[in-house]
């Protein structure tokens, strides 16, 4: 047997230089070549680990082995058996708390890059299998109707499911586009559009209708699509509320949400202003409250647009960043100053309402708080002012109240979440599933698709399948 | 009319819905900015949306390029929460430039919860007014104000307020819709009388639904979205000035839009 390779092959990416400067996807993904050299290192090991790691029990070594065989139709079957949308999870997953921490390499070395290898896979397929010959064929109808409210990972997921067995569905898009947080949050240089956009053709060519422009709770409530025919919905409508800080200032022009400040630009194209008319304030100085993805990706928004300075304000330490590391890194490597262990006082406004300046306090880690991670405690006296034009508050969303507020019997937690069963998303309304944000609040993709895929499974169950 | 509008829009399921004080974000094409216009009016059976809009900058320009057969991209709503309609007595409805748009539902509905119903209809000038009829229609009494007295009376629609809640007939509400500043100055005259002013906010919009928070403004000292948890707000208690330097946010950059799209399109708007 060869030696064990315990180094990954590097993906090719765009040097840090350039991407911040444009909207392009940053990492360029593997060759066919590099995909199999990388793929060559899995030992195939019997016990499999990797696949419990993943949320949607992917048969790893499974597509592994096709890669190896060069049977590429084989693989992409392997994954779209239990993940619709691998192209996006392969991109954006935090792969290295998930499959790839308890791939057996990974203590030995580095672990099997299964997110690239995700990630090849489903771009071989984009280029090279028109989606007419993926599509399975098609179901035995069961008559049954199915609404779907809300288009991002977890609507798509359950949606597709349910639509390949047979049961006709509908999903109610509040935006103007379908993918919810993929489409108007995670930007086109981590997430092109065009992926996700493949994905949602995907789906559709299942036979899911997809209403756009539809704001259930306004346009119609969940007890009104019950009482028209649907006879069962899922509730896939996300976190997306923003969180703001509730200090003084907040509210002065150029303080954006994360939300507006990364639909404006992903969403509406702000980046491309004249040629599209939504615009987007430009700062020279930028600062992005926040540690997280979220953060992230505004702040590498933010320099992209062409700003001076891009600061990340943070109130633990990089340590504590919810943040993947991989986008820490790639968000350091091209420029973005990080001030951690600080945290906002107030803003300051000039007399046109703009804000020039944020006041801040130093601060220290304290004993460990509910989360586990350590209480970030104000220094006294260490107010000191950082000159920015631009703030960008990403410190996390809770789900929107208007389901809630116009639905009859649904149950919300104190943190605005729907109460719904752990395994399968039933909600303490009869005939109504729920799954992803908002049911967790903020979390991932792929938890997002694995709700979505278990109550696709008990509303069949419950439909009779 | 010079620069407004009045565009009925084929979307049956937003006319089964909307109700007085309602909005709809439109969007005209995927280039386009998405925009919030109140629902002026709405015909379940037709399965039509009435909206009414004035010419200020590049969206509304080039909403104003369409003709009839012609769509519009997008079209969402209805959106906000409607307007509360109850028996309060007297009302007085004051509305200002386009403002007649929206407040005619709202008088309308009034009129029909068995309010008395006055109405003071205010513009820069003759050329401007519309839909006096259609107010008019649904008011105990009907007063139109022009700022250059080319119409009806000389002067700004806080005069006749001020006079009718000087009067002496109990006025239980007053509702003020239009540009900001009339809106709040309404509010201010209202105020030493104790009132109740509702006003309908028109702050920056994205969404409309909640998920951006671009339309904050502060309502009695709290932090409020006007798209959902309005756009109706007791006037006395908005922050006025936040507002209007919020809605001034982009000046630059919409002046650039314009100036670059009314070059392009070679159009002499
Ligand atoms: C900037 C950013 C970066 C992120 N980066 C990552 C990452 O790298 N990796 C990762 O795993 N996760 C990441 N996440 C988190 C991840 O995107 C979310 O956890 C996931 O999208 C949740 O999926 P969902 O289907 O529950 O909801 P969403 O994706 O939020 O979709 C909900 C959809 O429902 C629609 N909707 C809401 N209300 C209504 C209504 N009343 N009627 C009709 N439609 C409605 C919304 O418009 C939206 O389209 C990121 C999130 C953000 C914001
Ligand atoms: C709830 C609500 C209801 C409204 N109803 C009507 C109506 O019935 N008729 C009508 O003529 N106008 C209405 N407006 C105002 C209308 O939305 C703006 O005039 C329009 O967006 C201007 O766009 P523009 O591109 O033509 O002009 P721009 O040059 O972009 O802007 C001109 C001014 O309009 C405001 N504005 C710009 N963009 C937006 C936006 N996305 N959302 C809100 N305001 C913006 C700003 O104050 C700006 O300075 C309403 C606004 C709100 C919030
Ligand atoms: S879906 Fe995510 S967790 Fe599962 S194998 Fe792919 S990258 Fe790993
Ligand atoms: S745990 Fe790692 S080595 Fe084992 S099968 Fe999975 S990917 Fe391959
Ligand atoms: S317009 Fe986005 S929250 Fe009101």
């Amino acid at each position: 047997m060869a030696k064990l390779d315990l180094n990954r092959v590097p993906m090719p990416r765009q040097i840090p230089k350039i991407s911040g400067k444009n909207f392009n996807e940053v990492a360029l993904g593997y060759s066919l070549e590099q995909a199999q050299e990388e793929a060559s290192r899995c030992i195939l090991c019997p016990r499999r680990p990797c696949v419990g790691g993943c949320p949607v029990e992917i048969d790893i070594p499974g597509f592994i082995q096709a890669i190896r065989d060069g049977d590429m139709p084989e693989a992409v079957r392997i994954l779209k058996n239990k993940n619709a949308l691998p192209g996006i999870c392969g991109r954006v997953c935090p792969q290295e708390t998930q499959c790839e921490v308890v791939c057996v390499l990974d203590k030995k070395g580095a672990p099997i890059a299964i997110g690239r290898l995700e990630r090849f896979v489903a771009d071989w397929e984009r280029a090279n299998m028109p989606s007419a010959n993926s599509s399975p064929v098609s179901p035995r109808p069961t008559g049954k109707r199915v609404a779907v409210v809300g288009s991002g990972p977890a609507g798509l997921t359950a949606a597709a499911d349910l639509a390949k067995l047979g049961h006709s569905v509908t999903i109610f898009e509040a935006l103007h586009v379908a993918g919810g947080v993929l489409m108007y949050g995670i930007p086109e240089f981590r997430l092109p559009e065009e992926i996700v956009q493949a994905e949602v053709d995907y789906v559709a060519s299942l036979g899911v209708k997809i209403e756009l422009d539809s704001v259930v709770g306004k346009l119609m409530t969940i007890d009104e699509l019950l009482g028209n025919g649907y006879d069962a919905v899922f509730l896939g409508t996300g976190a997306g509320l923003p969180m703001f800080m509730n200090i003084p200032g907040e509210n002065l022009n150029g303080i954006y949400s994360a939300n507006e400040f990364l639909t404006r630009v992903n969403l509406m194209k702000a980046y491309q202003f004249s040629e599209y008319d939504t615009p987007v304030k430009v700062g020279k100085r930028v600062a992005v409250i926040g540690g997280g993805n979220v953060a992230m990706d505004s702040a590498r928004c933010a320099l992209r647009l062409g700003a001076d300075e891009v600061y990340i304000v943070y109130r633990r330490s990089e340590a504590e960043m919810s943040a993947r590391r991989e986008e820490v890194e790639n968000a350091q490597e091209e420029g973005i100053q990080f001030k951690l262990l600080t945290n906002p006082k107030q803003f300051l406004g000039d007399e046109q309402n703009q804000v020039v300046g944020m006041e801040c306090y130093e601060m220290e880690l304290g004993e460990p708080d509910e989360s586990g991670r350590r209480r970030p405690v104000v220094k006294a006296g260490s107010e000191f002012v950082i000159e920015v034009d631009v703030v960008v508050v990403a410190l996390g969303t809770t789900p929107n109240p208007l389901i809630a507020q116009t639905t009859h019997g649904l149950e919300t937690t104190r943190r605005g979440t729907v109460v719904a069963d752990e395994e399968v998303g039933k909600t303490m309304k009869g005939k109504v599933w729920a799954g992803g944000d908002i049911v967790t609040g903020a979390a991932t993709v792929i938890s997002a698709m694995g709700a979505g895929k278990h109550a696709a499974a008990d509303i069949n169950k419950y439909l009779g399948g | 009319m010079p620069g407004i509008h009045l565009f009925k829009v084929a979307a049956p399921s937003v006319a089964k819905k909307a109700r007085p004080g309602q909005f709809v974000v439109v969007r005209i094409d995927e280039t386009g900015e998405r925009i919030p216009l109140t629902i002026a009016d709405w015909d379940e059976k037709e399965g039509s949306v009435t909206i009414v809009f004035m010419e200020v900058g590049t969206t509304t320009a080039r909403l104003a390029l369409l003709g009839e057969g012609d769509s519009m991209a997008n079209f969402v709503g209805p959106l906000g929460l409607p307007t509360h309609i109850e028996r309060f007595g007297t009302v007085v409805c004051v509305a200002g430039g386009v403002g007649v748009a929206p407040i005619a539902p709202i008088a309308r509905e009034l009129k029909e919860a068995g309010n008395k119903i006055i109405s003071i209809l205010g513009a820069r000038s003759q050329n401007l007014l519309f839909w006096e009829d259609k107010l008019r229609s649904v008011s105990d009494q009907l007063i139109v104000t022009t700022d250059d007295g080319s119409y009806g009376r000389k002067g700004l629609v806080t005069e006749p307020l001020k006079e009718l809640l000087a009067s002496g007939e109990k006025i239980a509400q007053v509702v003020a819709i239009g540009p900001s500043i009339m809106m709040k100055f309404c509010a201010e005259t209202t105020q030493p009388f104790g009132v109740k002013t509702m006003v309908s906010l028109n702050s920056i919009m994205v969404d409309g639904t909640g998920m951006c928070g671009c339309c904050r403004i502060s309502v009695g000292g709290l932090t409020k979205f006007a798209c959902v948890d309005g756009p109706d707000f007791d006037g006395h208690q908005v922050d006025w000035d936040l507002l209007i330097a919020r809605q001034r946010i982009y000046l630059d950059e919409e002046k650039r839009s314009f100036e670059q799209w009314r070059g392009q399109s070679g159009s002499c708007a």
